[in-house]
């Protein structure tokens, strides 16, 4: 039948016969109508073969009606705008739109992969444990590669996306999801209360499946009620009215997120600059989900041929889109509503015959069904599905007799057609209601989970509750958006009910080249489940992990129920004792663009800079990242590359001067009249005792006495200290202090302010810093006596009000500079003019940490890796013996850090001075041949020293302090490097620099 | 996602607007009684927490709004919050009463 226009004369009430619609499929040009989706249009050309199933190969086509659809996934779009994987019964069809079939090579009639269907006897439950394992290194050189290429889905998009994307958060009263016949009743009697109303639906009009669906309301026919009903709501006031917009995710106290898909379907949007996707994020006081309900396949022999759909999907092809699923079709069901399906069928000139598993087919449906022509047989069911070469379009059934429970087939005949729509049931759309921990139960009238409770305030009605008559799905969704109105009426024919079909019998003995597909997207058969359970995976849980039963993009839509029942046959237990797996979020997938929203690329993470970020990038500073901070690297001059650059501005500073921007150094303003009890308390070493106008050096402990943060603070006045905190820590150590003083040290009078933005921090540090400063008019004294090292005055330099702290973080005579920070940028430029005699150069980071490595200076998070103590980074001295508590005290005495063998911090000297040690190595007891070897410690800074012309290092070695003089090994790739364990003070030991 | 309310300054929000602190009502040996602390109270206080099936009390932070810590008791199985208060204060009198395991020892002597 391939290659024949599919489209029916008439008939279709969402495509608009008027406006022809020009696409591609697989490079093929093709054409449709507005309205119609990428699955109606493609069938509507003759195309049935969608792609290729994941593991086997098999060729696939279009199965279901919306969202549930598992095997016609395709990639829609371009190059960057290229997305993969959509099912294509949701993708509407534009002008121009390009769609690709996924998971097949060469070419999708003629695949190579499709040998796996062959070779699926290696490929059971499991295969990935049992066969493809010898020899072992195979493995990963070629099954695993090989695999990976044939099994997958579609491609990335290639290049930057070039959309735009958006979050919004909300609050509503009332959040009805979907906008079927029950969510539109729902929201309109929500909206009659007067709330704040959102309804929500992933389809581009509302009305659900009323435009498939029997009878009538308050005699109106369903669509015409349901579009009555939606122009009401897009009118009130207090309803907002979402289309294209699916719920994906129920999480908790009733907070839900909604993709709503703004221009997919219209590329004139996007090129206005619209954005593509939304992404809602929506806090409701009462949820109402009225999402429906999923058709379930039946488990019959080859069950996944192209031509072979839900009952439902075959019914919507000729209702809404005016497009024939063949010419000769049967329909395969256990229950009535597959009857509308077959009555269509034979309304729009379609041969088809019904086969119907119960032991009788009576009724209303099959009454009318065999007044109008249709062949009905009640206790059969198919057995066999014969398609043309290589499994691409059925062309003949087998029909055998059935009795419920019968497991082999007795006998049968054969029937010509060229499609089947199956219906074994329909399973209610739970996946919102458990996404948070909502009960179901079982129906034994559906076979299938209904909801039962749940902690959150969400109800569900129509079919997503389990209610499927007209009449009863109509109160309950007044009733759930609390309408004190009265229903209106419906006249709909009654329904018998349905009865469980797990497992049609196949022609032959069981199994034998027969595959009754549970799970179409991830090939799970009902065989692999009882493989499972045979090998030992009894919890339903285990089966679906051993077999991936459920776990592909559609989560099990049309699989869970289905598989249930089959291992519910195959242990003879009831559905419910074996339970059900777990929904996860989302519901259906939903785009990378939409979580980002518009925080991409400067406002992914926004930076920080300096006051004197635009001096640095004017003198050619390479950047590095401190946290959210740009800071100047090092400042290549022509000709330079950063290694020289960086040893130049180091001898800069040993033998003139250098500037740095300290800016981002942490400043935190303490102050209060037990500010300095309180620093006692988070500080190891005292600060009550520090005088006005004095710094001291300061360690900090967190509670399980290892080393959080360093630096300086000052003593601006008795009750007001000025802390200097790590550039990374300044946040958290503010947030650290809050901490402290709101929850456990409550009567202590402090205010904690961080005010490291509001001041511009310059180091000048060198033997001729003096000399700069005293050019900048200070109105300060500016000697050692007046201003010795660690040291503090206020005053102004010129026209600048400053604060100059006199502290060294590289061992030379220094100077801190602070202006406010609006001035910074100033003052810099008059240090940078006043420093030019005296051979001022800027120096950067690199250079700070050479100079502050050179003179053993520890940097929190180098030296420190959260689980070292101030005693094993040789600071013992810093930790006050007299005082009664602060942080960290007790923990520090717990005999296991004060257990020997610990890791102490040491200097390195290799015995190569051209030698600098990669960061991070490791020395070992012995070097042998090769791993493992027991490690002794590892380095934790290490550079080319310029002003010692040789390499110098920092390590925390095991007993380090006891082995001044050893030598010690670090095995690296391809060579061994030999280190001499020395003292990490390498310059000016005795201080006598920073003195002067 | 959590809907959470300050206590402090009345501010309602999720709770990525709010910073979780652990558990509650976490006695500091050192702060109490810091002469004789023996190495197994510092291990209580330090690593030991109450994990129960049910009421809990735990400690959060008004991260976007205020800046304070405060209490909240919440069900670990419903995830209800039951109450939020002070830092400084102990949960309301009846969810003391209802506390059960750890959690009503460590009440038994703070009801009034």
């Amino acid at each position: 039948m391939s290659g024949k226009p599919y489209r029916l004369a008439q008939g279709g009430s969402l495509i608009d016969r008027a406006k022809t619609v020009h696409f591609s499929f697989d490079g093929k040009p093709m054409t449709g109508f507005v309205g119609d989706t990428v699955a109606s249009a493609v069938m509507a050309n003759g195309q049935r073969l969608f792609g290729r199933s994941f593991k086997y190969h098999r060729a696939r086509g279009v199965v279901g009606v919306g969202a549930e659809e598992m095997n016609a996934l395709v990639g829609v779009g371009d190059g960057a705008r290229h997305e993969p994987n959509l099912r294509a019964t949701q993708v509407e069809l534009h002008d121009g739109l390009t769609a690709v079939s996924q998971n097949r090579w060469p070419s999708l009639a003629l695949d190579i992969g499709s040998i796996g269907n062959k070779l699926s006897r290696l490929l059971p439950s499991g295969f990935y444990y049992k066969t493809f394992m010898w020899p072992r290194s195979f493995w990963k050189h070629i099954y695993e590669p090989l695999i990976r290429r044939s099994a997958g889905l579609g491609h990335a998009p290639e290049g930057r996306d070039p959309d735009t994307y958006e979050q919004i958060q909300v609050h509503c009263d009332v959040l009805v999801i979907g906008a079927g016949v029950a969510g539109l009743a729902a929201a309109e009697a929500a909206a009659a209360s007067g709330g704040r109303v959102i309804i929500a639906d992933e389809n581009p009009r509302f009305g659900g499946l009323a435009n498939i669906a029997a009878g009538s309301i308050d005699g109106q026919p369903q669509t015409e009620w349901v579009g009555t009903k939606a122009a009401l709501l897009a009118d009130a006031e207090n309803v907002h009215v979402l289309t294209r917009t699916t719920a994906i995710n129920h999480a908790h106290h009733n907070h839900l997120m909604l993709f709503e898909r703004l221009a997919d379907h219209d590329p004139a949007l996007l090129a206005a600059g619209a954005p593509r996707h939304r992404l809602w994020k929506v806090r409701a006081r009462q949820v109402v989900l009225a999402t429906g309900a999923i058709e379930r396949p039946i488990a019959f022999a080859n069950n996944d041929r192209p031509g072979i759909m839900l009952a439902s999907a075959a019914r919507a092809m000729i209702k809404r889109y005016g497009v024939a699923p063949g010419v000769q079709g049967v329909v395969f069901t256990n229950n009535d509503d597959a009857y509308l399906t077959a009555l269509s069928l034979k309304a729009a000139g379609i041969g088809v015959r019904v086969v119907d598993s119960r032991a009788r087919a009576e009724g209303a449906l099959a009454d009318e069904a065999r007044n109008a022509g249709i062949d009905v047989q009640a206790s059969s069911v198919i057995s066999a599905v014969h398609t043309t070469l290589g499994g691409l379009n059925v062309d003949s059934v087998k029909i055998a007799a059935y009795r419920r429970g019968q497991g082999r087939v007795i006998s049968e005949r054969q029937a010509d057609c060229d499609f089947i729509a199956m219906s074994g049931g329909w399973n209610p759309a739970l996946h919102l209601w458990c996404h948070n921990g909502g009960k179901i139960k079982f129906d034994q009238s559906l076979q299938s989970f209904r909801p039962d409770h749940h902690r959150d305030a969400i109800v569900a009605v129509g079919a997503a509750n389990g209610t499927f008559a007209l009449n009863d799905i109509l109160a309950e969704a007044y009733a759930g958006g609390k309408s004190k109105r009265k229903a209106p009426k419906a006249q709909q024919s009654e329904q018998k009910p349905l009865e469980p079909l797990w497992f049609a019998p196949a022609t032959g003995k069981y199994n034998e080249g027969n595959k009754h597909f549970i799970d179409f997207q991830n090939d799970v058969t009902a065989a692999d489940l009882e493989l499972a359970q045979r090998e030992g995976y009894e919890s339903v849980e285990h089966t679906k992990r051993y077999t991936t039963y459920g776990m592909a993009t559609d989560q099990g839509k049309t699989s869970n129920i289905n598989g249930l029942g089959v291992l519910s046959e195959a242990t003879g237990k009831a559905i419910p004792e074996i339970g059900t797996t777990t929904f996860r979020p989302p519901y259906t997938p939903f785009s990378f663009g939409s979580i980002a929203g518009v925080l991409t690329k400067p406002l992914f993470l926004p930076v920080r800079r300096t006051a004197i970020y635009e001096w640095h990038v004017e003198n050619g500073a390479i950047f590095e990242p401190v946290g959210q901070w740009r800071r100047a690297y090092t400042y290549p001059r022509a000709g330079e590359d950063k290694h020289s650059s960086i040893n130049r501005e180091i001898l800069c500073v040993r033998n003139k001067v250098g500037l740095l921007d300290a800016s981002t150094l942490g400043k935190i303003e303490i102050k209060g009249p037990d500010a300095a009890e309180f620093l006692d308390r988070i500080y190891t070493n005292t600060f009550s005792t520090l005088k006005v106008g004095r710094c001291r050096y300061g360690l900090m402990m967190n509670e399980l006495g290892f080393l959080t943060d360093d630096g300086v603070t000052v003593r601006l006045a008795e009750d007001h200290f000025l802390m200097h905190t790590t550039s990374g820590g300044a946040d958290r150590i503010a947030a650290w202090l809050e901490e402290w003083l709101q929850s456990e040290w409550t009567h202590y009078r402090v205010f904690v302010t961080p005010v490291t933005e509001q001041w511009a921090q310059f180091a000048i540090a060198g033997p001729k810093a003096r000399d700069v400063l005293a050019k900048l008019s200070p109105d300060f004294d500016l000697s050692n006596e007046a201003l010795p090292h660690m040291s503090f005055r206020e005053g102004k330099l010129g026209r600048y009000p400053v604060r100059v702290y006199r502290i060294s973080f590289s061992g030379e005579l220094s100077y801190e500079v602070a202006a406010p920070a609006n001035l910074g940028r100033g003052l810099w430029n008059e240090i940078v003019a006043a420093g030019e005699e005296f051979g001022l150069e800027p120096y950067g980071t690199e250079a700070l940490h050479v100079l502050r490595a050179e003179k053993g200076y520890i940097v929190v998070g180098d030296e420190t890796d959260g689980t070292t103590t101030p005693i094993d980074v040789g600071l013992e001295g810093l930790v006050s013996k007299k005082k009664a508590d602060f942080l960290g005290k007790r923990s520090l005495e717990q005999s296991h850090l004060k257990a020997p063998g610990r890791k102490q911090l040491v200097g390195l000297l290799t015995e190569d001075p051209n030698e600098v040690l990669p960061d991070g190595a490791h020395a070992v007891k012995t070097v042998k041949d090769k791993p493992p070897m027991e490690t002794v410690g590892h380095v934790t800074s290490t550079y080319h020293s310029p002003t010692l012309s040789r390499s110098i290092a920092m390590a925390l070695i095991q007993n380090g302090r006891a082995r001044m003089g050893e030598t010690v090994s670090f095995p690296l790739e391809g060579k061994i490097i030999r280190a001499k364990i020395v003292d990490p003070v390498f310059y000016d030991k005795e201080g006598t620099k920073q003195n002067v | 996602m959590l809907l959470i309310k300050c206590p402090v300054c009345g501010a309602e929000g999720d709770e990525t607007d709010f910073h979780a602190g652990g558990q509650a009502h976490v006695r500091r040996p050192a702060t109490h009684d810091s002469a004789n602390i023996t190495d197994e109270h510092q291990r209580d206080y330090l690593f030991v927490r109450f994990n129960p099936m049910g009421l809990h009390f735990e400690r959060w932070r008004c991260d976007r709004g205020c800046g304070k810590w405060f209490h909240a008791a919440r069900d670990t199985v419903s995830m209800e919050f039951k109450a939020f208060y002070g830092i400084t204060e102990l949960p309301p009198a009846p969810l003391m009463e209802q506390a059960k395991g750890p959690w009503a020892e460590y009440f038994a002597d703070k009801k009034t």
